[in-house]
Parts: C-alpha cells; structure tokens; sequence
C-alpha cells in the first residue's frame, strides 16, 4: 500500500483532516531538515513537503524565495536532499512528497531522478512548473516507479482543464487557494469551498488546499471544505527568524501540533 | 497552414515549427506554473485569432509606419567598409524607430493585442531598458497602466531609460534578488503576473518565455527580415551572404533572421555577449557555454551549475546580460542553419567607438556586439561579399558607461 494513499484513508475513518506542512530543504541546514521532518512526524503531521531549492522560484513569495537563497548558499542539492530522505526512511514512515522547479530534476536526468527518489522512499512528486503539457518527459519514469504524481489546481483553471488535470493525476491534488504565489495573501473560505465541490465533481483522490494558509485559524475554517491544508511559509518564516537555535525544532514542532489540534477540534465540533 | 506553423526544410523532411505545443524541437515549450496555463492558452487563441485578421495585422502595419517610423532604412556603411577592406557592410537600422531600438515593433504588437483581449494593465520585465521604455511608450499610447520590472543594477547603469519610462507614466519597480538584473527582473514579473492574471497582460520583450511568447514576438519582429530583403535586392541586386545579429534572448535576430531561414546561402549568424571572457566564467554566451534545461516558461540552452542552479550572467551589455536564449535559436543553432559566436566587452566597446567615429552613428553596447564580429571578419572576406548587421538599437543610454571607461575623450 502506497504512503500517501494510505494516510488519506486512516484520516478518513477517523475523520479526520490531512495537516501537510512544507519545509525548504536544507534551510538552515540539512541536518536540521532531517531532525524537523522527525519532530513534525512526531507532533502528528500527516504528510511533509519538501522543498527542493531553486535559484529562480517564480511561484515562491518573498518568504520562501528567501529560505530557497538560505539553503543554496549552505550548499543544499537534490542528490544530498534526496540522501537525507533516506536517512529519514530508517525511522519514519511520513509520507514524503518533493516539491520543487523541474530544471534540478532535469539535469540530474529524469531517469536517474525517479530511481534514486523512490530508493530513497519518495513517495509523491509536486513539479511546479510541469504542467500536464509537459509532464510525460518525467513521469514515463517516476509513473513506473511507483512515485505519485501531485497536480496543481488554480483558481484559474476551467471546468475542462481540472477534468483533465485531475484524470492524469495521483496521490492527492493540490488546489491553490489564492491567484497569487506562495505566502502573500489569504483565501475566503467560501471561494475555497466552491472551488473543492468543483473539483470533487471530477475526482475520487484528496483535495488539499494550500498557498495562502498561516495559522491554526485559518486552516480551521478552509479544512472543513477539503481533505487537507497545506501549511509553508508560516513554517518557513519561523525557521527564518530562529535560524540554527536550539528551540528551533521544538518550537516548529509545537506550532504543527496546535494546528493539529484545531483542526481535531473543528472535525469534532462540525460533527457535533 | 498559417503563418503560426513555417514549413522548415530539414533534410528530406517537413517539420511545423514550432508544433501545435510550442516546441522547436526539443527546445521551447510551455513549462509554466498551473495559474499562468489559463492564461497563455487564452493568449495563444487570442493571438491565433488577431494574426489571421485582416484588420489587425493592417492595424499593426499601420502603426509601425506611422508611429514606429518604418520602414527603417537599410544603410551602406562606406567608410567603415573601406577601414576594414573586405565585404561590404550594410547596417539595418533599427536604431531609428521610434524609442530607439527595435523593441517597439513586438510592443506595440503585443499591445494592440492586449487591447484586443480587453485587458487594460501591461507588465514587462527589462534589461537595458529599451524594451522597458518601449512598453511604456505603447502604455501611454493606448491610455494603458503600466508597471516595469528592473533590476537594481540595471537601474543604476541605464539611468536616462528609467527617466524616459518615468515620464511615460510607468510605475519602475526596481528587483534587489539575484544580481538584480534581467532574470531577477522576469522572476518578479512573472510572479507579479501570477498574481494579478486576471486583468494584467505581460508583454515579453524577447523570444522566450513560455508558448506563444517566442513565436509571437518572432512574428511581430520579423518585420526587420522581410524589409531587409526588400531593401537588399533593390540596393544590390541579391541577397546578402551574411547576416550577423546580437543575441540576448534574441528577438532583434530572430526578427532580422527567420524571413531568410528558408534561403540556404545566407549565413545567419548570433552574437552572444562573452563579457569579461567565456574562460572567467563572467559572460553570458549560453549556447556558446550552457547546457540545455528549463527556465521561464521553456526549455532552451541556460547558463548553470552542475546541479540545475541557474547562474548569473554578465555583460556590459544590460539588454545581452541574461542566462538563457529563445528557444528556436537552440533549435538554429543545433540543426545547424544558424551560427552562434562571443564577443567581449572590450571588443564590443572598441565597435562601439570605431562605428560612431566611422559613421557617425552611436550604436547600443548590444548592437555593438554584431558590430565586433563583422569587423573581426570582414577583412578576411571578398569585396564582393555582402554582410548585414541588424543595428538593434542606438546608443545614447551607454554614453555614460563609455566614458566611465576612460573612452570617448
């Protein structure tokens, strides 16, 4: 049984919602990435996005183009990033999905890439710029490896265009709550909540929301109407401001379990 | 079969390029985050539709005549023939648009496409400024807001075009990531896009970017070429045996080359700004010194690192001072119908005096670029030869960078 399949259907029975947190790999380090996505594991996050650095993200706001910058200067790379995954695979079973731009994957050789990945115990891939139009080059690798192909789903995008982004999909689809890039705005719960019956009117797999979601509150209120949120950048900016600290990863830990938590209690509430 | 889709002889086979995707070849392509594909499908109709309307393209004629200036002349360069003692050099001068470069025949295409698509918000990234000041300039025109995406260290050294684009009314947001130069400057743009999709047009200054990007301002562009040849066969009689056109991205030699690419004994040959020397690492030659990958929307030759990192390129050169290239220069250049070369800051400022004092004419540090080349080869070359540079562009904004240099006294 796939990962990220499998989380989707325990959070069903105990209806509950997916909490998806997004880290920029190797910011401040990749030894600290390693020890966070192990504490967030612990602290009850359902899946964890791995942010693969890029020089150009031109979907990142300011946030995460920042942390990006932080962890090319330190170094960070995909093979050594998909290594640390490995690592984390000794311990964890979190699903773990990579997301990233396609050029890094693209030079590291897309053949290459979806062995080494699924070795490593990739379980989904999320390629910001390969849309449906230009995603066969990798996924006649990474579809027969077995690694989830995550789609995007925007505002903008038509009745026609999500049937058909949807049908090629897998593992779970990711709806962008906001016209806009990671981090610098926040969604209306009514737009998000028309948006996912939209979707749902074309698919069976998860429908998370994610771009523009900070903190416990506001994934309370979006949750209800999908399968998941998708937490980053308010991540990403407490490691900013923490840097290599020794409260780092407790308190990013601490921060992931109060979302948890109201997002529990607004499962229980809308049940009650 | 429409203009959209050329024949290209290959061998023995026909191939449509781009195809009903954009990709020239392996090159090009609409590798574009999700909120954007909406968008550039909906560009790529509009356009289709407006480059088989009548009424559009004899708009467009219309306002490259009457506002751009065109037809641009096509000038026999005597005296700098005669200093250098072999072919004969013709200057293609697009210097003389209106703006000053060849930048506002894809500006004001685009622009009137805008229009045509009800959006009332024009966005553009740029380098020198040239293409900054010509999308200001058809802003203004069309009674359009406009908002101009710089690099910080572009602003600093192309300051005359900032003032220019100020006066048009534009909004100059200046870019701090990266070098803060053309990149940096697209990345913002394309973010600012992302977020504003709904009512904004983004006019691309160059042959990149995601489909229909390069084959749209290849089109709007490629006015140049079909003017040229006009001009050549009336002037001489024949077709030029070369012409030589400065690369950035490569708008202003996808326009003077793509008319010709069908007649096989025209060399077509792309400058690329080496800047402090290919062996430094401090240029900007991606075909002569990249590797192919993706970045802004298509898939073409990019300045890297080992691991997919883009690099910061450089040059003298603000408008030549990018990482990548259009994509169908790769595609000339690895089927080998074009031929793409370097040329150093230091060559380019010694064209960029001997042309001013020889003619009378400023070039821009870009065009001054195909200038070197032509002047390297041009005295090993028949008199009887005929070699056309395209003069992209003029001067004046590189006045101060010259004389910084120590030139010019």
């Amino acid at each position: 049984m796939k990962r990220i399949e499998e989380t989707f259907r325990a959070l069903k029975v105990k209806k509950e919602k997916a909490l998806i947190v997004y880290l920029t790999a190797g910011d401040p380090t990749l030894l600290k990435t390693e020890e966070l996505i192990l504490g967030l594991d612990r602290a009850g996050v359902d899946i964890v996005e791995v942010g693969v650095p890029f020089s150009d993200p031109t979907a990142d706001g300011p946030i995460i183009q920042a942390a990006a910058k932080r962890s090319l200067d330190g170094g960070a790379n995909l093979p050594d990033i998909i290594r640390m995954i490995k690592r984390i695979r000794r311990v964890s079973e979190i699903p773990i999905v990579l997301f990233g731009y396609y050029n890094p994957i693209f030079i590291y050789g897309n053949e290459q890439f979806a062995r080494k990945a699924k070795e490593a115990g990739v379980d989904g891939i999320l390629v910001v710029d390969l849309p449906p139009e230009e995603s066969a080059e990798l996924r006649r690798y990474t579809d027969k490896a077995g690694i989830d192909y995550i789609s995007l789903i925007a505002p903008t995008s038509g009745g026609k265009r999500i049937g058909e982004i949807a049908g090629k999909a897998s593992g779970f689809l990711y709806y962008i709550s906001i016209t806009g890039v990671t981090g610098t705005a926040t969604p209306q719960a009514e737009n998000v909540r028309t948006a996912v019956e939209r979707i749902r009117k074309l698919t069976t797999l998860p429908v998370v929301v994610g771009f523009g979601i900070s903190t416990p509150r506001q994934a309370a209120e979006i949750a209800p109407h999908a399968d998941g949120v998708v937490i980053g950048s308010a991540f990403v900016r407490m490691i900013a401001e923490a840097g290599n600290a020794k409260d780092l990863v407790p308190g990013i830990c601490r921060y992931a379990a109060d979302i948890k938590r109201a997002l529990k209690r607004r499962q229980t509430h809308g049940n009650g | 079969m429409g203009v959209f889709q050329q024949p290209v002889r290959e061998g023995n086979t026909m191939q449509k390029l781009p195809d009903n995707k954009g990709h020239f070849g392996i090159f090009g392509g609409r590798y574009a985050a999700e909120t954007l594909m909406p968008a550039l499908i909906e560009l790529e109709a509009a356009y289709r539709q407006a480059h088989k309307d009548k009424r559009f393209q004899k708009e467009f004629a219309a306002y490259l005549r009457e506002y751009a200036g065109r037809e641009t002349p096509l000038f026999y360069a005597r005296r700098l023939t005669e200093k250098l003692g072999g072919a004969k050099i013709y200057l293609k001068r697009e210097d003389l648009n209106h703006t000053g470069s060849h930048k506002i025949n894809n500006t004001l295409g685009q622009a009137l496409l805008a229009r045509r698509m009800g959006k009332k918000r024009l966005i553009a990234e740029t380098g020198a400024g040239q293409h900054g000041v010509a999308t200001a300039t058809v802003a203004a025109l069309f009674g359009m807001e406009c908002r101009i995406f710089m690099g910080e260290e572009d602003i600093r050294r192309q300051a005359p075009n900032v003032f220019r684009m100020k006066i048009l009314g534009a909004e100059v947001v200046p870019v701090s990531s990266g070098t803060a130069t053309l990149k940096d400057a697209m990345n913002e743009a394309m973010r600012q896009w992302v977020s504003r999709v709904r009512d904004t047009y983004y006019v691309i200054g160059t042959t990149a970017g995601p489909h229909p990007y390069p084959v749209m301002v290849r089109n709007f562009q490629s006015v140049i070429g079909r003017e040229t040849k006009k001009q050549i066969r009336k002037m001489e009689g024949r077709l030029p045996d070369m012409l030589i056109a400065c690369i950035g991205g490569g708008s202003n030699a996808m326009g003077i080359f793509y008319p010709f690419r069908n007649d096989r004994n025209v060399v077509l040959i792309g400058v690329e700004a080496a800047g402090r020397g290919i062996t430094t690492g401090e240029h900007a030659a991606s075909i002569s010194s990249g590797r192919v990958g993706v970045l802004h929307g298509n898939k073409t030759y990019l300045l890297q690192d080992k691991n997919g990192q883009i690099h910061d390129a450089y040059s003298i050169a603000a408008g030549l001072d990018y990482p990548g290239v259009g994509p169908e220069h790769g595609y000339l250049h690895d089927t080998g119908r074009a031929r793409y070369v370097a040329v150093k800051d230091s060559e380019a400022v010694d064209a960029f005096m001997a042309l001013s004092r020889c003619e009378g004419i400023i070039p821009a540090l870009e065009s001054a670029h195909a200038v070197a080349y032509a002047m390297k080869i041009a005295p090993a070359l028949d008199k009887k030869k005929i070699i056309i540079i395209n003069l992209s562009g003029r001067g004046d904004k590189d006045a101060e960078v010259i004389v910084k240099r120590g030139e010019g006294k």
